[in-house]
């Protein structure tokens, strides 16, 4: 009964595979988030969290509520009820051009076959759109345009002031799942395995207005696309159910690279049987997608790789960065990654790089090792067998944080301000620097004094 | 303002040192024996061994108008307390110093009787052969059936201890006004019932004769009235003139509480039911002739439909009648009330004067410190309305501020003891020696006064020896006399009433004259008992505590022109903002030494001291003073006029070994004095404030426990620690009993997070969640062997790094290293400490040091912000951590513990009032060690 008391690891009844999952320890110095809030308004399971201006941030999830939160004081600013089923997409849409004050809006889809245009500033609904077919799972804003596209079993286009402009045939019923933006007034839509390019375009005629059609189907994936990613101007990534992951010139819509076996455990002959064993789609399927201009980086199964464009190979990678599966990725600017999962936690991981000794054996596989005890943390590299002499990285686990008691679905870095997370256990945590906080508040505080002109001693 | 000493003070006196004593020696015959108890260690309690009864109580007693002074209950209720004690002999004692103007009937050119609305008048009084002293608290209240419609009663706070009841005075004044409000306001009531029932007796009465009269008449045709019709006529005549007197009775009544509620000062007992008005509020009386009052007319309205009586011409006389019970008389609602009442105020002063007087002086002291106080007091100790001494002991205060006090006090409506008292003290000098009405027509008589005390002394030692044959032994030893509506006359009137013909003697004795309604002293004390030290002491008011000066130390001496100057010419702003704190300063210091006695007295006679009698403290007992002393350290020594902060600063900077060792001598005594199973077991520490009472158990009880856990778990320290930094620390075990043990013995060492309930849960069965932490500090948890169990633990190390685990069964503890050192003072495992309650108050006394370095810390402007704008962000941190470590002297963890604090000061003040705000919780990635015992 006392283990868990005298070991004082972290997981106690740990099965035998958990217990390859790196773990930082109790001492994470360069870990900065010190201070918690809870925020709790949500009644069911929490899955978008969206960005709306410098420190404020709205979440919506299954019990189809949207808040809105100040993301210094994690105070709740408005409570959006207007939905009745549980929120599929959400997007934010500020105008800015049109109006001479900046106006906030969010753009929002439920399983209720509606779509609902909310004023952040007032909390209210702006519009209501309910002419669905089917529900909308994904927005996209296309700020160029200045138009915004919902898909779900076909693809529309609206204006700001939400009239349709014009909209698909039918395309599948299972609809579409995912929308990227690409030059040329293209996007990319996910229909299962497929990828859709369409073309907006606003035809000659004025009256008529605005025209959608579809450009190239691409096949390539063998398996549903799950993530799809808009790199750079010329490049989008996409990877689906199976762990591919394919690289799209995003002119051309040619397939620049793909990585489709970087999971896979059969070219890599060291790696232990049993881990082969556990091999599943779901362990392997990519289901987020991050980029900055060089990388990409995949959130796949339990793991999390980094794939760098140029050298078209994977440079660094923690097979089991989580106890389950990665549920959404992010880099952050100081060469920082936070990932988060279904085991409840959200880990920062540092890219370090690692110059490989020459006289070192190289080993042969991906991943050999799987003891990610601190004393051969080298061994976590990804290297190539065949370019000896590039630098190296790795995946340092830097800190990791413990506080939802279930899975974390997504969350939102908000620079010094903290990072938002959410998940299915109801709660948004606010994740701070408690140093920096504690000066705030001490700033606060002499504010305060002064004006209350309390700097005079009264004691 | 007089008060008369007693024997037990003298053999004080002469236990302690002799430098306060240079008077010739005492004539051998009026030496007493040493005290008995004091070879048994010289227990400073142990005085009051000497009275018949155990503890305090309550007596209120009746001047019956058949069986004279007779008691009609105590509180508690309950024959112990009184034990031999002869109450019926004590209500002779006190019923027979009423001073009130208790005079109604038939005034000289009055048709009707008037009822006069008399205030109450309140008394000290001192029985030395019962070694009993008493707050005597009169009051009058109407029975349409008693002679002259009154019946007096009383109230007595009865104490062994003087100094209690002297020190005391103002609160139990205030108290008992209340029960007296209460009770008379019910009275009023019933009275008006009773007035009203009679009147429509009367009517029905009246009718009746009269119908009989004109039956008669026509009967009777002969032309002369037989003796039958004349006897029918007379009566009649009477019903008719006792109908106008009762109405007028009525009137008067009624009108009561609207002439007083004009005079700002009355207040009218509030019934804390609206209940009671609800109802009676609907069904106005039609009946009564005048038209209705307002004010609390409708009080008087709720009668039932009443049949009324025929009413026999001769009434049966008083000794044939039962007389009313005083509940009766009251109204029973308003008699429970004031039950409650009294029973709140057995509460309130229960336990040794020292206890009170330090209880009084910390939460002053306590209120002080808005900023800081959330984190470790109980606030609804707090919370409280503070005892009105704390205001009115302002002797330490300049005139202009007294003033200013003063008109404060009449404007608002919100002091309960009747401001009729202070107003007839301040018109006149209470009490004047002949021999000073020369020269003392100023107010400033104090000065004059100091001028000649030799004269003084001798004056009164010829007083003193003057009467001193009295065999009597009784004294009292000072009133308060209400005067609104009294005149001179009547106050010496009243002086009759005193029972032993000693009265005039003693009137004689101590030549004085008697302005207007002021006090007097009655008689003096049993022969040998006297010691000129002792009338002195007690006569401060009157004669100026001079002599006393002179024989003091000289520190005393400096003190008194110090306060004085202070007072009299330096009244700036400044030292009005700060009165507060020299009021504290003047109670605190003018109990525990005997030096800063001196200025008391002297500012005792300013024009608008309120009560004369107790405004000044008597000479404290010098065993109960060292007791006091071990507590109070910062005392000990320090230079006259110490200000509260002065010592807060002493406690502060003060090296930590005094305070500690000085603390565990006190708490010795204190565990001394339990043990030793003397008669004043049940005078030791005891609640204080009824409202914290549960608190007041709960924390002895906690003190207790915290105690036990010290001595018994090697790792106290860090877990102490773990509380003290705002980890939440959670006891694990099976036994609920064992796990709230622990949890209740720990809770005295979590800091408050705001105004709410302290953060502690005492028992949680199911999985804790990441919420709880954020809520709870110390959490009591729930260890099963059911799947369900294995959840919880499985939470537990999933969130082990916000956590601390004691686990209670295994005797282990899972927490973060503490290398710091205050931990160390604060739960010193060989701790000489033995009382929960005095180990309480230490723990309170190091978290209270440990405020005010948190205190220091956060509003130090410098430490958390950059002076200059250049001035980088690193330097400012090593700013702080300099502080901290060198100017706090923090070691290791202790800094975080500050800091933690100083976190939790931030938050609270600049949270919203109204919003609560959302509690955020604070940790570290440091690693946890596992302890065993």
């Amino acid at each position: 009964m006392l283990r868990w008391l005298i070991g004082g690891g972290r997981e106690p009844q740990g099965l035998a595979e958990k217990s390859s999952v790196q773990t930082v320890g109790e001492e994470q110095i360069q870990n900065p988030y010190t201070e918690l809030l809870v925020l709790k308004g949500h009644q069911d399971i929490v899955r978008f969290l969206v960005q709306i201006d410098d420190c404020r941030f709205a979440s919506a999830g299954d019990d189809g509520i949207v808040c809105l939160w100040n993301a210094q004081t994690g105070e709740k600013l408005v409570e959006l009820h207007g939905h009745t089923h549980k929120i599929t997409a959400i997007a934010p849409f500020s105008s800015s051009d049109a109006f001479e004050e900046k106006k906030y809006l969010i753009i929002t889809a439920s399983a209720d076959r509606t779509v609902i245009v909310w004023d952040c500033t007032s909390g209210r609904q702006v519009q209501k759109v309910s002419c669905f077919h089917s529900t909308v799972k994904c927005l996209t804003v296309l700020r160029r345009l200045d138009v915004w596209l919902s898909g779900g079993s076909d693809l529309c286009v609206w204006n700001q002031k939400l009239d349709l402009l014009c909209k698909t045939s039918h395309l599948t019923d299972a609809g579409i799942s995912a929308l990227v933006e690409l030059p040329k007034n293209c996007v990319a839509a996910a229909v299962g395995k497929e990828l859709i390019i369409f073309r907006l375009s606003d035809s000659n005629n004025e009256s008529e207005g605005w025209n959608v059609f579809e450009v190239k189907r691409l096949v390539d994936h063998q398996d549903n696309i799950l993530s799809l990613v808009s790199v750079n101007d010329s490049t989008f990534v996409t990877g689906s159910h199976v762990g591919e992951l394919i690289v799209w010139d995003a002119l051309d819509w040619t397939k620049q690279a793909s990585e489709c076996n970087f999971w896979d455990s059969s070219v890599h002959p060291d790696v232990q049987p049993e881990i082969k064993l556990s091999q599943s789609p779901n362990e392997t399927s990519v289901q987020h997608l991050a980029s900055d201009e060089e990388c990409v980086f995949a959130a796949v199964g339990k793991g999390i790789y980094v794939y760098n464009l140029q050298m078209k190979r994977v440079i660094a990678c923690q097979r089991t960065a989580h106890d389950s599966s990665v549920l959404h990725i992010e880099k952050l600017p100081n060469r920082q990654l936070i990932s988060c999962s279904e085991d409840g936690s959200v880990r920062i991981w540092e890219l370090r790089e690692k110059q490989q000794l020459p006289a070192e054996p190289v080993p042969t596989g991906f991943f050999n090792m799987w003891g990610f005890g601190r004393a051969n943390k080298q061994a976590n590299q990804a290297a190539k067998k065949m370019q000896e002499n590039t630098p190296m990285n790795f995946l340092e686990l830097v800190g990791d944080l413990i506080g939802h008691s279930s899975a974390v679905q997504m969350f939102l870095y908000f620079g010094e301000l903290g990072l938002a997370t959410c998940s299915a256990d109801h709660l948004i945590i606010l994740w701070k620097d408690g140093e920096r906080e504690s000066s705030l508040r001490s700033l606060t505080l002499f504010q305060k004094l002064g004006q209350n002109g309390d700097l005079q001693l009264k004691l | 303002m007089i008060s008369a000493p007693d024997v037990v003070a003298f053999t004080r006196e002469e236990e302690l040192e002799d430098d306060l004593y240079r008077e010739p020696p005492l004539p051998e015959e009026y030496s007493v024996p040493l005290f008995p108890f004091a070879g048994h260690g010289a227990n400073p309690w142990a005085k009051v061994a000497g009275s018949k009864f155990t503890r305090d109580f309550i007596l209120i007693s009746e001047f019956s108008e058949q069986v004279g002074p007779q008691p009609l209950l105590t509180i508690p209720d309950d024959a112990k307390v009184s034990g031999t004690f002869d109450l019926n002999y004590f209500s002779l004692r006190i019923m027979s110093v009423d001073y009130q103007a208790s005079f109604v009937g038939h005034p000289p050119g009055s048709a009707y009787p008037k009822l006069n609305f008399v205030e109450d008048s309140k008394v000290v009084l001192g029985d030395s052969k019962e070694g009993a002293f008493a707050y005597v608290h009169h009051l009058t209240l109407y029975d349409l059936e008693a002679r002259g419609f009154v019946r007096p009663f009383c109230m007595a706070y009865i104490s062994a201890d003087e100094h209690k009841i002297m020190q005391q005075f103002q609160e139990l004044s205030a108290e008992f006004s209340k029960a007296s409000e209460c009770l008379k306001t019910g009275n009023r009531k019933a009275f008006a019932n009773e007035l009203e029932k009679k009147l429509k007796d009367l009517d029905y009465t009246r009718t009746v004769l009269h119908n009989e009269t004109e039956a008669q008449k026509k009967a009777n045709d002969k032309g002369y009235y037989t003796t039958q019709a004349i006897e029918k006529a007379n009566e009649l005549a009477s019903v008719e003139k006792s109908i106008i007197e009762h109405q007028d009775l009525l009137r008067q009544i009624r009108s009561y509480p609207y002439r007083k509620l004009k005079e700002s000062e009355f207040h009218p007992y509030e019934p804390e039911c609206a209940l009671d008005r609800a109802d009676t509020g609907c069904d106005q009386d039609p009946a009564p002739s005048d038209p209705a009052e307002p004010g609390e007319t409708h009080l008087y309205t709720h009668i039932p439909s009443y049949t009324p009586k025929l009413i026999k011409a001769k009434s049966a006389k008083c000794f044939d009648k039962k007389l009313k019970t005083l509940e009766e008389l009251c109204d029973v609602y308003f008699f429970t009330q004031t039950l409650d009442q009294l029973h709140h105020i057995e509460r309130t002063f229960r336990g040794d004067v020292c206890y009170l007087l330090t209880e009084q002086i910390s939460r002053a002291l306590l209120k002080q410190q808005s900023v800081t106080n959330f984190l470790f007091e109980d606030m609804s100790f707090l919370d409280e309305k503070p005892p009105e001494k704390q205001y009115r002991g302002c002797q330490g205060l300049g005139q202009d501020a007294m003033d200013g006090k003063c008109l404060e006090e009449s404007l608002t409506p919100k002091v309960v003891v009747s401001l009729g008292s202070y107003k007839s003290s301040v018109e006149c000098v209470p009490i004047k020696m002949e021999q000073e009405m020369e020269d003392s027509e100023e107010p400033r008589m104090s000065e004059s006064v100091m001028s000649e005390p030799q004269e003084n002394l001798d004056y009164l030692d010829a007083d003193i020896k003057g009467s001193i044959s009295s065999g009597e032994s009784i004294e009292v030893l000072g009133t308060e006399k209400s005067g609104s509506g009294l005149t001179k006359s009547e106050s010496q009137a009243s002086l009759p009433v005193m029972p032993s013909p000693q009265a005039g003697r003693s009137k004689v004795g101590s030549r004085r004259t008697v302005s207007e309604d002021s006090i007097e002293v009655l008689s003096t004390c049993p022969s040998e008992s006297l010691i000129p030290e002792d009338f002195k002491a007690s006569y401060p008011s009157a004669i100026n505590e001079e002599p006393y000066a002179d024989t003091d130390d000289e520190r005393g001496l400096r003190f008194a022109p110090r306060l004085g100057a202070g007072v009299a010419d330096e009244q700036d702003d400044v030292s009005k903002q700060e009165s507060l704190v020299q009021v504290d300063a003047a109670c605190c210091i003018g109990k525990e030494s005997p030096s800063f006695l001196e200025p008391l007295p002297e500012l005792g006679q300013k024009p608008c001291e309120e009560d004369g009698v107790v405004r000044i403290p008597p000479q404290p007992y010098r065993a109960a003073e060292q007791g006091l002393r071990g507590g109070f350290p910062a005392h000990d020594g320090a230079p006259g006029g110490l200000l509260p902060y002065e010592l807060d600063s002493r406690y502060l900077l003060g090296s930590r070994e005094v305070s500690k060792s000085s603390l565990d001598e006190c708490s010795d005594s204190m565990s001394y004095i339990s043990s030793a199973a003397s008669t004043c077991s049940d005078r030791t520490p005891s609640p204080a404030h009824p409202a914290c009472q549960a608190g007041e158990r709960h924390r002895k009880r906690a003190g207790q426990n915290a105690l036990r856990f010290i001595r018994q778990y090697p790792f106290a320290h860090p877990a102490i620690y773990s509380l003290l930094s705002g980890r939440t620390l959670v006891v694990l075990g099976e036994d609920e009993a064992m796990v709230k043990k622990l949890v209740t013995a720990l809770s005295i060492f979590v800091p408050n997070c705001g105004v709410y309930a302290k953060p502690v849960k005492h028992w949680v069965t199911s999985p804790l969640h990441l919420v709880d932490f954020q809520k709870w500090k110390l959490i009591g948890l729930q260890r099963t062997v059911s799947p369900a169990g294995v959840n919880v633990l499985h939470a537990l190390s999933r969130y082990s790094r916000y956590l601390s685990i004691l686990d209670a069964d295994s005797k282990t503890l899972r927490c973060p290293l503490y290398k710091g050192t205050v931990v160390a003072r604060l739960a010193d495992h060989r701790t000489q400490i033995k009382r929960g309650s005095t180990y309480y108050m230490h723990v309170q006394s190091i978290l209270t040091q440990l405020c005010s370095k948190a205190f220091l810390f956060t509003f130090c402007h410098h430490l958390h912000l950059p002076i200059s704008e250049r001035e980088s962000e690193e330097s400012v941190v090593n700013r702080r951590m300099n502080f901290l470590k060198l100017q706090l002297g923090l070691a290791n963890e202790d800094v975080k513990i500050v800091q933690y604090l100083a976190e939790l000061l931030k938050l609270h003040y600049i949270q919203e009032p109204g919003r609560g705000g959302s509690p955020l919780l604070r940790f570290d990635y440091v690693p946890s060690f596992l302890y065993k015992i």
